[in-house]
């Protein structure tokens, strides 16, 4: 059977693509944001996941105000990148799973959850900067990859609780899928920003370190934060963090922290990274060491 | 008004984009997203007037754009991330409009993200602000 082994949660600030895209990296404003993540690119490495759900938001790309949908999932051969107004980043095209992500969509949708499907579409940075943090520059990507849209662009967005409990759903999915294959799972976006009007710039370093601690330690508490909140204390922008509940609530109650990693700025966000093992894994990566 | 859009619009310096804004919007929105198409970008620059006569927009919502006006966009349903492909087509970053919309210099935006970005205190409530 198929198991989830880890959850990463990252920011997906565009101008870190922009970045890494124009071999910046080096430069001093960026290099503590490239060797910050070299922890998370080392245990990707590590453990090669086979399969990558990535929930991330789209930036009015694959989705202009045609349609808006709340959850969607891609179910599509592979996905193009996305020109957002300066061209498509120089990136492999994604590779994506519709065998299982068709099993994953019918699973959530008999489970109360009411998905749109996706069989086409573009990904923009939200998708494609968190593969880069993880995986650099490669020329295939090393992951196949079922991408999890959430609407945080359009008010409101799903609450903390509706995210974390889909990642549940997600969790049984994935366990009822017959293939033996390792799983890892993306919350994307945040931390603390806003990137709109005079309150632009607001950074709220307590607020993310809360939230990382709270993610490891708390998540229950953490979903019962309202939208509100995410948006006055940390940032317009800072909903996006509900789609890291998500991603935790895919790995069951019990997790171990192997990597973190924050810093500030990366244009006008605050950066976090996380990566949890679930209980079990970690367990048996334990015993294999050991062993 | 809702108990929640009491509590969102009372964030300062912030326009929520919620379901009135984003009919409001509708055409300004579909302008910016035309401009993923390298095609619309040239036609864009080559004549911005005549390229805007094709999305029905308002008389505010043209004079917002044409000025660069990133404020009265917003406020009048632009989303922060369609404004962004005005942006680009204008080969600035989004940092650019963001300081832009602070009133900031680009020199005191960039320092003041560098040196841990703007401080919540005072920027949680129009209330507390004496701005509501």
């Amino acid at each position: 059977m198929a198991k989830i082994i880890a959850g990463m949660g990252t920011s997906h600030t565009p101008a870190i693509g922009a970045a890494l895209d124009l071999g910046k990296t080096k430069e001093p404003y960026w290099a503590p944001i490239f060797q910050g993540y070299e922890g998370a690119k080392a245990w990707m490495a590590e453990h090669k996941p086979d399969v990558a759900i990535i929930v991330y938001n789209d930036h009015v790309n694959a989705f202009d105000f045609k349609i808006i949908p709340t959850f969607a999932i891609g179910c599509g051969d592979e996905y193009p990148i996305a020109d957002e107004g300066w061209g498509p980043r120089p990136v492999p095209v994604v590779k994506g799973y519709p065998e299982m992500a068709a099993h994953i969509a019918q699973s959530l949708i008999l489970d109360d959850f009411d998905m749109t499907i996706i069989n086409e579409m573009e990904v923009d940075h939200g998708l494609t900067v968190p593969l880069s943090v993880a995986y650099g520059a490669p020329a295939e990507w090393p992951v196949r990859v079922i991408p999890l849209a959430v609407n945080v662009v359009q008010y409101p967005a799903p609450s903390g609780r509706r995210c974390y409990n889909l990642g549940k759903a997600i969790k049984k999915a994935v366990e009822s899928w017959g293939e033996d294959l390792n799983v890892v799972v993306f919350g994307t976006g945040g931390m603390s920003h806003q990137i709109q009007g005079p309150r632009a710039g607001l950074i709220n370093s307590e607020f993310d370190k809360a939230f990382l601690d709270g993610l490891s330690q708390d998540p229950e508490k953490l979903a019962d934060i309202p939208g509100v909140v995410y948006m006055r204390e940390a940032g317009n922008e800072a909903i996006e963090l509900v789609m890291w509940l998500m991603m935790r609530g895919a790995l069951g109650d019990q997790v171990d922290e192997v990597f973190r990693f924050y810093h500030v700025p990366a244009s006008s966000t605050g950066v976090g990274s996380i990566i949890l093992e679930t209980h079990d894994y970690h367990e048996q990566n334990k015993q294999r060491s050991a062993a | 008004m809702s108990e929640s859009q009491e509590e969102y619009e009372d964030i300062p310096g912030t326009w929520v984009f919620d379901a009135a804004r984003s009919r409001q919007g509708y055409a300004l929105n579909k302008f910016l997203y035309s401009l993923m198409k390298p095609e619309n970008r040239a036609a864009f620059k080559g004549d911005e007037p005549a390229y805007l006569d094709r999305f029905g927009m308002t008389e505010g919502q043209r004079k917002a754009v044409l000025t660069r006006d990133w404020n009265a966009m917003l406020a009048q349903g632009g989303v922060s991330y369609a404004l962004a492909k005005l942006a680009f087509t204008d080969e600035h970053s989004y940092q650019f409009m963001a300081a832009e919309m602070t009133g900031l210099s680009q020199q005191q935006y960039l320092d003041m993200m560098v040196s841990g970005g703007r401080s919540i205190e005072g920027w949680r409530s129009k209330k507390e602000r004496g701005e509501a």
